[in-house]
């Protein structure tokens, strides 16, 4: 039983993932890139680390999963929100279709 | 008129690109890669098929990162494969029935992040002590 | 002193959790690792450790989770919607969000969390005014929406983090 819904939350990750680097390929702008990258790989690795740890068991991996979640969970949002940063300092523009910017 | 051909010329494109990528994923579903597997797991054809998705998902990265216009581009496509990698090592640790896998997965997590700020300090063009 | 003993202890949890069946040898050793990084880092990991003896904090978390997690579900179908549709119709913009967080660990919370959730991304915050400045996949109709989810976040993490 276990073994099955960690397979389906591997499946539903890794679906996540392909769609966000496909994303990351399509967007024309490094904010909208890093909006559809950051959001559906994060949630793809998160969901393919928790179906490891469901398929694993209480185990030395599974806990090393369950850890190494935690960690994307915190870290990958404010990797983003350093790059957005350094990115808007660093003179990039917002693309052609874009309406307003209300920051500086 | 123009304007519409324009946007029909897109559509094909469009087609033609989704079309190639089904082709590419099914022939990835249909020859899986096969390194270390044990046999008797069960659902091995899921996890042998999976590697080879996120192989395919990194080289969507990989076009980013050598092509990307400018430098901003370039660095999140290295943040995302930092964290592509440890989708793999997780797969691998399934598959392979060996648990430092894992830890390979927890350094890399850590070395990308680090590895990241410094990037996005570097971009924005000050010095390392501030 | 409550800091450190706090910090020891947290310490101790994860090196137990990284070498899960434990010994006796392990248990050694992690409080010798877990000594010395509480000599080296010091009263840095808390500034009010009164905080993490309240248990209305931890029920509150437990709340937390299955909304963030639900949400989290959502913006994702929405993004893949956006990336798999043919023509790429997008109005990108940067919008700015008053919020009424004071500390800076609730500011930082708040923004990982909309970063998260539903079409838009933290690009700078500002401590003096206390607001977000969002970029989000498209500004027009989406900016009540965006509102209403920094209001009802910011409504939860008043309670668990100041």
């Amino acid at each position: 039983m276990n073994n099955i819904i960690g397979v389906i939350f591997i499946t539903l990750g890794l679906a996540f993932d392909l769609i966000g680097c496909l994303g990351l390929f399509r967007f024309p702008d490094v904010y909208n890139r890093l909006q559809a990258s950051t959001k559906c790989v994060t949630f793809g690795t998160c969901n393919i680390l928790f179906g490891t740890f469901l398929v694993l068991g209480f185990n030395a991996a599974g806990i090393k999963c369950l850890l190494a979640l935690i960690f994307l969970l915190f870290s990958s949002p404010t990797s983003s929100h350093a790059l957005a940063r350094a990115a808007h300092k660093s003179g990039e523009k917002l693309c052609e279709g874009s309406v307003g910017n209300e920051y500086k | 008129m123009f304007k519409k051909r324009k946007g029909l010329v897109k559509t094909v494109r469009y087609f033609i690109s989704a079309l190639l990528l089904a082709v590419i994923l099914s022939a990835l579903l249909f020859h899986p890669l096969n390194i270390l597997m044990y046999p008797d797991l069960p659902f091995l054809n899921i996890l042998k098929r999976g590697m080879s998705i996120i192989l395919l998902s990194a080289f969507f990265c990989l076009f980013r990162v050598l092509r990307g216009p400018n430098a901003a581009d370039r660095i999140v496509g290295m943040d995302m494969l930092g964290i592509l990698i440890v989708g793999i090592c997780a797969l691998l640790s399934i598959s392979t029935k060996r648990s430092w896998y894992m830890d390979i997965g927890i350094a890399w997590a850590l070395q990308s992040f680090i590895s990241t700020l410094a990037f996005a300090k570097f971009l924005e063009g000050k010095d390392f002590d501030e | 002193m409550r800091s450190k003993l706090i910090l020891f202890i947290v310490g101790f949890i994860i090196w137990c959790l990284l070498r899960f069946p434990v010994d006796a040898q392990h248990i050694f050793i992690g409080i010798i690792v877990a000594a010395f990084v509480t000599l080296l880092l010091g009263d840095l990991f808390t500034n009010r450790p009164a905080q993490f003896f309240k248990v209305q904090r931890y029920l509150w978390f437990l709340y937390l989770m299955p909304v963030f997690i639900w949400e989290c579900f959502k913006a994702n179908l929405d993004i893949a919607r956006y990336i798999i549709s043919p023509n790429l119709s997008l109005k990108p913009g940067i919008i700015k969000v008053k919020t009424s967080l004071k500390t800076d660990i609730g500011l930082t919370y708040l923004a990982n969390i909309i970063t998260l959730t539903r079409g838009a991304i933290t690009v700078d915050l500002d401590k003096e005014e206390s607001c977000l400045y969002l970029h989000c996949i498209e500004v027009g109709d989406k900016k009540e929406i965006i509102t209403a989810a920094v209001n009802k976040f910011e409504n939860l993490i008043k309670k668990i983090f100041e």
